[in-house]
């Protein structure tokens, strides 16, 4: 027991926790976007392993994380336009489209890496971090949770800027009317369709991103299926948080640190099967989701497309 | 007289007419459904170019593998057992307008369940008593595992998209866990569980290697689809899914119909995991997960839930996934290939159903 509560032991956990807990926050935040302007993501997951297997790729051969993001972001917009284009525009049923470009992506990035990677697996270099001044230098806390890759405080800070969205500007109040009652925004004189493509692509470059971080700097390699239902968590997370951003960033902390947990306690040799350990995060969603997860949470209008005068 | 007669001919006219509509309406079907899938193939086949495979080579294996040669078919047929029981779920569930998408995780369980009990019962009971009781307790922890998703859905108003996901990355999880500790065949150094003699297993159909499977799967998907069809019972569970506030006006028990909604599908995907373990497999590897429930998910849609159509596209499947399998082996392309396939025809298939619906509606304005 000497193991589990040392400060080495704790800071891992700390800095796993928030290096899990990035990319959900990513998907978290653009499937809340999607939600609240009234179109139901689950092609967020397709999204996510198609930024991580582009970030990957660019990452490795320009040996710039940032070119990696970056790249990972935009698979993630190029996914998020086909989505757009087919539930958004056409007014195709969103989730058949959303299990369909989940299950291409998956296959199509693991086809993708056998024929490019599977005989030597390359790695990436460990990210460099940023370290805050002064409180980096805190005892334990300050390595676990202030010297970490600088996207990570980006990430983090937009939460903040997602609150000011939603509550200051046009564009939220737009959003949230396309979810809640579109003929009424379409009334006012705002394209309902354009106004749920902008959230689509939203998600698709949050969720791109969060996969390119996954793969990048939480892993430093890519694998076939390696977001394993990282979106699909993103997708609880922006349930549970009820249009909420700083919400997502308490449930992807708390969902993170059980990730964590499930590495520090293979790592501290506790004797659990990894399989037991793996169920814990989706058991904290499930208590979550029977805890919380009452009526009227989510926008009037979400998973049905718009169709002008239709009735 | 002439009355008479003026009326045959009427009649005459009237189902001349109404059959020439119905060869147009098939045709037309049958060519809204091959068009997609043609230009999937030529989509699909970019992809192999671009990863420097002869598309027409690929193809044609699977063709000859899944399709044409005897060993083939016969193991597409015996694939298509566990398939049809997973599909005949999901058309309850989605005409009823529940999105059971944690098929998987109830399949995986149902099969651990199965592999665990039915090498002991043979032991004990006579054998068709020990099958039938695998069975049973497959179905019976299948349908308990879709209980949370359920009650949610039924009490709580909670979406049961992502409930089901979730249970169904717990259940994998569960079946490991159950193989690795609880069940695990202590004479092999493979994680696995006891293996189900060839003699006690489902017998095989004639002189094939199918799998007798294969006739419970038949008949489980058309009696869901005539249960769906032409009774009370489906038609109130149609009418859940088509307006479920309607549904309360009429005075349905929509809470109670949801329950039994989840409860017969995650049956039946437990029933599909046990006829795989008990008639193929025999027995269940650790880490074993085939995924057919997801890669069904979309064969289901594209028959628009209608049983029959259902069986044409499961068949479908069986052969790209037991040609794309053997091709895996021998041409070098991972069987995740099929995946893109199977999607790349799901999007065309919706693309061409609405521009269908477009057509037909402009032609009648």
């Amino acid at each position: 027991m000497t193991g589990l509560f040392s400060e080495v032991f704790l800071g891992a956990l700390l800095f796993g926790a928030i290096t899990a807990a990035i990319p959900l926050l990513l998907a978290g935040l653009g499937e809340q976007m999607s939600e609240k302007a009234g179109v139901l993501n689950i092609g967020i997951e397709g999204m996510m392993i198609g930024g991580a297997y582009l970030g990957f790729v660019a990452a490795f051969y320009s040996g710039s994380l940032w070119l990696g993001f970056l790249f990972g972001a935009c698979a993630g917009i190029a996914v998020a336009a086909l989505m757009a284009l087919l539930c958004v525009r056409l007014g195709l049923n969103q989730i058949v489209i959303g299990i369909g470009l989940t299950l291409g992506l998956e296959g199509l990035t693991a086809l993708l890496h056998h024929f490019q990677f599977s005989r030597s697996y390359p790695r990436l270099p460990a990210a460099e971090r940023t370290e805050i001044p002064l409180l980096a230098d805190i005892p334990v806390l300050g390595p676990a949770l202030f010297r970490h890759h600088l996207i990570v405080y980006l990430a983090i800070a937009l939460v903040f800027v997602m609150i000011y969205v939603y509550r200051r500007t046009q564009l939220g109040l737009n959003l949230q009317a396309a979810g809640d009652k579109p003929a009424a925004l379409d009334v006012a004189g705002v394209d309902v369709i354009r106004t749920r493509t902008v959230a689509v692509l939203f998600t698709g470059a949050m969720a791109g991103l969060g996969g390119a971080y996954l793969a990048n700097v939480g892993a430093g390699i890519f694998i076939p299926f390696i977001t394993n239902g990282a979106g699909f968590l993103g997708i609880v997370l922006a349930m549970l948080a009820r249009g909420r951003p700083v919400w997502v960033l308490l449930g992807a902390l708390l969902f993170g640190l059980c990730l964590s947990l499930t590495t520090a306690m293979q790592v501290a040799g506790i004797n659990i099967p990894t399989d037991v350990i793996q169920m814990l995060p989706f058991l904290a969603v499930m208590v979550m989701l029977v805890a919380f997860g009452r009526r009227g949470s989510l926008p009037a209008a979400l998973g049905i497309p718009y169709e002008r005068g239709a009735r | 007289m002439s009355i008479d007669t003026t009326r045959a001919s009427d009649m005459a006219t009237i189902e001349q007419s109404a059959a020439a509509a119905g060869r147009g309406h098939l045709q037309r079907r049958v060519l809204m459904t091959l068009g997609p899938i043609l230009a999937a193939l030529v989509l699909a086949g970019c992809i192999l170019l671009a990863v420097g495979v002869n598309p027409l080579a690929y193809y044609g294996f699977v063709v000859e593998r899944g399709l044409l040669s005897p060993t083939g078919i016969q193991q597409t047929l015996t694939r298509m057992a566990p398939l049809l029981f997973i599909a005949a779920g999901l058309i309850v569930a989605f005409r009823a307008g529940m999105w059971n998408l944690g098929g998987d995780g109830q399949f995986l369980l149902g099969a651990v369940i199965a592999a665990a009990s039915a090498p002991v019962l043979v032991q004990v009971l006579p054998a068709w008593l020990a099958l039938a009781c695998a069975f049973l307790m497959a179905t019976a922890v299948a349908v308990s595992w879709s209980l949370v998703p359920a009650l949610l859905r039924a009490y709580q108003g909670v979406n049961e998209i992502i409930t089901t996901l979730m249970m169904t990355f717990l259940g994998t999880s569960f079946a490991n866990v159950l193989v690795k500790l609880a069940f695990l065949d202590p004479a092999t150094t493979v994680p696995q569980t006891r293996t189900l003699p060839v003699e006690d297993r489902l017998p095989r159909l004639f002189d094939t290697t199918i799998t007798s499977g294969l006739l419970f799967g038949l008949v489980a998907i058309v009696a869901v689809h005539l249960v769906m069809t032409r009774t009370a019972f489906g038609l109130k569970l149609r009418v859940v899914g088509a307006n479920p506030k309607a549904a309360i006006h009429v005075g349905l028990g929509v809470p109670g119909l949801t329950v039994a909604v989840f409860a017969i599908s995650a049956g039946l995907a437990g029933l599909g995991g046990a006829i795989d373990v008990i008639g193929v497999q025999g027995n269940v590897r650790a880490d074993w997960n085939p995924g057919y429930a997801m890669a069904v998910i979309p064969a289901v849609f594209l028959a628009r839930m209608n049983g029959f159509a259902a069986i044409g596209f499961v068949f479908l499947l069986s052969v790209l996934s037991i040609g794309g399998e053997s091709a895996a082996r021998r041409l070098g392309v991972p069987h995740h290939f099929t995946l893109v396939l199977v999607a790349i025809v799901l999007i065309m298939l919706a693309l061409a159903e609405y521009i269908d619906h477009r057509f037909t509606r402009a032609r009648r304005a």
